[in-house]
């Protein structure tokens, strides 16, 4: 096995036994998307009622809930790098034989997995508030979460790396998770928004993981789905080789910002 | 063969220079141990030894591999015990020991032979499945050295084990110590404050600001003071020393109001001092001599007085953190 497998295999293998075995943590992040949706979804039903025809509040915000909850949990994965410096861990992580490129891909492994399960979940859910999903749609949207969420657990790790306390960790993902999820399309479609806005939400590569989601629930309601750049609407696969590329930059800074730590 | 080669290895941070131009060998199988008080630059070389630091000057190898460019093969032949904690307190014993397995690729069929093994040498084994964070200091201490020994390093590291443990756990650890060291061909490098720990080592390495100042086995260090060491309290000691150093030709260091001083022969001086010695004395005494009275001899002043420095208290308080 090489050393980057085996740096991914055992941290991820990690993340997984804490995440299972941290019942509060557990609860937190099922409860959270869910809480989301319900408030969202009964709140603003009735309020806005149909976006386009066919297509009521719920069913428009659900995919932008299930990116918002990958999102959350991934950046925040980085918490646990924060948190195994300041009790020590890290130390027997960084002294162990592995590569460290092996070892922020296994926190984004580990982190990808449990953005799987939680995926999952709001799936089975997804009934109950009325929105379709078929097995097709799950099939399609695994590798989608799993991509998002590797991306985003680069910008976790990325912050983690340098920081020193959980506080200031905390402090910093709040002050970046807020804007990228406002900006992201969750609650309203980007395409008809005044420009400046339109211009924040184009920038900001969650926009394509949120329209990718979203495009394959809502197959065929262009109204409200496919962000244009420069007239150009995005299919599923372009919104997601976004995401990908921007991925691959945070992780592999991510690494190095992490590797060069002594 | 020397398992640890050292030359004229150096690091600096910035203005300071923690470690600077040390040079020793350890051969296998030797309990070799670092004496000195906080702040010597005993952890940064273990640091530099476990490739977690890189050295600004000179090289050292561990078990032939060079701790700059070797350092995954370095990793692989050590065990590590550090100062503070680095168990994952929120998994259980045996959930700690196997990702250590498998992070240093322990062979699957043996992994949990090991690990019963191991839990029994440290006595934990009716705790292999309780979390770590309801462990006592010196339970966790010991399962780290289980831990240490689970991918069978040709080195075993141990920044200071009984730091911060009540003396009755600090006995309890130096037995399983002084166990380790039965087994074969394994080497124990250890830093302590602590001159009695010091003394069972085979040889003691004494580091004071950075520089190696003595390096010989622990009688060895002690004959070479001259014998026994003698100490008095006089009215006057300035003047008492003058008059020691003028008739007597010894060489007395004055420390927290006494004056001590090494002679070969201390019964038989003794007599010859009170008979003739003319500055009023109030109180004397001779012993045979210890690492501190080395210690002191070396470096003019006392392991102990250094242990109020304010950084070292700050960083038992908060266990972790820093590195």
């Amino acid at each position: 096995m090489s050393d980057m497998l085996l740096g991914i295999w055992v941290i991820a293998y990690r993340e997984l036994l804490r995440f299972v075995q941290e019942r509060s943590r557990l609860m937190s992040s099922f409860a959270m998307p869910l809480l989301f949706l319900v408030i969202f979804g009964a709140g603003f039903t009735r309020t806005i009622g149909t976006m386009t025809p066919g297509v009521d509040f719920v069913q428009f915000i659900y995919p932008g809930i299930i990116a918002m909850t990958v999102l959350m949990n991934s950046v925040m994965s980085g918490l646990s790098v924060v948190w195994d410096r300041e009790f020590g861990f890290l130390k027997e992580i960084l002294v162990a034989p592995m590569g460290r490129t092996g070892i922020v891909l296994g926190k984004a492994v580990g982190s990808a997995t449990v953005a799987v399960m939680q995926g999952g979940v709001m799936l089975l859910l997804a009934p109950l508030v009325g929105v379709k999903v078929s097995p097709l749609l799950v099939v399609q949207l695994v590798p989608i979460l799993i991509i998002i969420s590797m991306s985003l657990s680069g910008l976790g790790v990325l912050v983690a790396s340098r920081m020193r306390s959980q506080q200031g960790f905390q402090l910093i993902v709040q002050l970046m998770i807020m804007p990228l999820i406002f900006l992201s399309g969750v609650f309203f479609p980007v395409n008809n928004v005044p420009g400046w806005l339109e211009a924040f939400s184009k920038a900001n590569p969650l926009t394509y993981g949120v329209d990718a989601i979203r495009q394959l629930f809502l197959a065929g309601s262009t109204d409200v789905t496919g962000v244009t750049i420069f007239g150009h609407t995005m299919t599923v696969l372009q919104d997601v080789a976004i995401v990908a590329c921007f991925g691959t930059i945070l992780l592999l800074l991510a690494a190095w910002s992490f590797g060069k730590q002594e | 063969m020397n398992i640890i080669e050292v030359e004229q290895l150096s690091r600096d941070f910035g203005q300071l220079k923690a470690v600077e131009s040390v040079s020793f060998d350890v051969p296998q199988g030797e309990l070799f141990a670092f004496l000195g008080p906080n702040g010597a630059g005993k952890t940064t070389t273990i640091n530099m030894l476990c490739t977690l630091l890189k050295p600004t000057g000179g090289r050292a190898t561990v078990n032939g591999y060079d701790v700059a460019t070797q350092r995954k093969e370095v990793r692989n032949s050590i065990g590590l015990v550090f100062q503070d904690p680095t168990l994952d307190e929120y998994l259980t014993a045996e959930q700690n020991l196997r990702f250590h397995a498998y992070a240093y690729r322990v062979p699957r069929d043996e992994t949990e032979k090991r690990i019963s093994e191991l839990m029994a040498l440290v006595e934990l084994s009716d705790r292999r499945k309780s979390r770590v964070r309801t462990f006592s200091g010196g339970m966790k201490r010991r399962l780290e050295i289980a831990r240490g020994l689970l991918h069978h390093p040709r080195v075993l590291f141990l920044d200071e084990p009984t730091l911060g443990l009540d003396p009755q756990t600090r006995r309890h650890i130096w037995d399983h110590i002084l166990q380790l060291r039965q087994q074969h061909g394994l080497t124990i490098f250890l830093t302590t404050h602590y001159m009695d720990e010091a003394e069972v080592a085979d040889r003691i390495g004494i580091i004071d600001h950075g520089h190696l100042i003595a390096l010989d086995t622990p009688d060895r260090l002690k004959d070479g003071l001259g014998g026994d060491v003698v100490t008095l309290e006089a009215r006057d000691n300035v003047a008492a020393a003058a008059e020691l150093r003028e008739k007597y030709g010894v060489e007395p260091v004055i420390k927290d109001g006494s004056i001590s001083f090494a002679v070969s022969k201390g019964e038989t001086f003794l007599p010859r001092l009170c008979g003739s010695f003319e500055s009023p004395l109030i109180s004397i005494g001779v012993h045979r001599p210890t690492l501190d009275d080395v210690f002191l001899k070396q470096t003019g002043h006392a392991i102990r007085e250094q242990e109020a420095d304010p950084m070292a208290s700050a960083r038992m308080m908060h266990r972790g953190g820093g590195h």
